[in-house]
């Protein structure tokens, strides 16, 4: 089996509040993330695909379809956005690492036709990212 | 879907690579370099991965408010320009290689309460890394 990243980059911005909570609530779990103003981040996310090349092709996937489904499917829905008010996926969640991961996941999976999604890392920060991988494979290392 | 959450923090230290088992010229063949007497040191660079459920009040598998100030009392604060050799007492009898160096962070980390330590990982340099996770 041989696995396929690619890379894209978006810029968006959010910010956490639950409205359950009151604002000290909120202010003592979210900290400098609640400042209902927003603030942003450069977000890097990687997109692995898992499969058998094509024997024709020698490609697990065509890169340029999916540039055109993370065109799509994430830069078109989240770059230059505010993850609060202007993603539908989104509505409802706080837009923190896990959540915004977890709904590019489910955007993702059901695109991609050739190959499996295999995992998607989404940095929020050089120092700060999130895992999604798929429930059959424990991520590297994982059997043929 | 399995979900991680990765962190990533920074720690300056010097080490040397001594073991009494071994005799001086046996310590300086084995170790080269790194068993110069008076240590050295690296910017290393660890990654700590957690996971567990996310919590659907705060949208998180950890907060970041509980998992950095952990990983300073645990990690940072004892280990941050420190001679790990002498100023961690694990390794007054432990060769401090990052193997060695990422099983202990293992283990202090792993007593963090609010989700499950899946790995450690260590960059002793941008050439060098380690890692270990959790045995299942």
């Amino acid at each position: 089996m041989i696995r396929i990243t690619r890379k894209i980059e978006f810029s968006a911005a959010h910010f956490y509040h639950n409205p359950n909570l009151s604002a000290e609530e909120n202010h003592r779990v979210f900290g400098k993330c609640n400042n209902p103003r927003g603030h942003g981040h450069n977000y890097a996310l990687e997109v692995t695909i898992a499969g058998e090349p094509d024997p024709t092709t020698g490609m697990v996937l065509d890169l340029k379809e999916l540039k055109e489904i993370l065109q799509r499917e994430v830069m078109d829905r989240m770059d230059h956005r505010h993850l609060n008010y202007e993603v539908p996926e989104l509505a409802g969640l706080i837009p923190t690492c896990e959540n915004v991961a977890t709904v590019i996941w489910k955007l993702l999976e059901p695109k991609i036709t050739s190959g499996k999604l295999d995992r998607i890392r989404l940095y929020e920060s050089p120092d700060l990212f999130v895992d999604c991988t798929a429930a059959s494979t424990n991520g590297a290392g994982s059997q043929e | 879907m399995n979900l991680s959450l990765t962190r990533r923090y920074r720690f300056s230290a010097s080490h040397r690579l001594d073991t009494p088992q071994f005799s001086e010229a046996e310590n300086r063949r084995v170790y080269g370099k790194c068993n110069s007497p008076h240590g050295h040191g690296h910017n290393y660079a660890l990654e700590v991965t957690v996971s567990g459920p996310v919590d659907s009040a705060t949208g998180m598998i950890a907060n970041l408010g509980e998992l950095d100030p952990f990983v300073e009392q645990e990690v940072i604060g004892p280990f941050d320009h420190k001679y790990l050799n002498e100023e961690i007492a694990e390794f007054q009898s432990l060769v401090p290689t990052t193997e060695n160096v990422c099983r202990e962070i293992f283990r202090r980390l792993e007593k963090f309460p609010a989700a499950r330590l899946e790995r450690v990982r260590i960059e002793e340099t941008s050439k060098n890394s380690f890692e270990i996770a959790r045995e299942n």
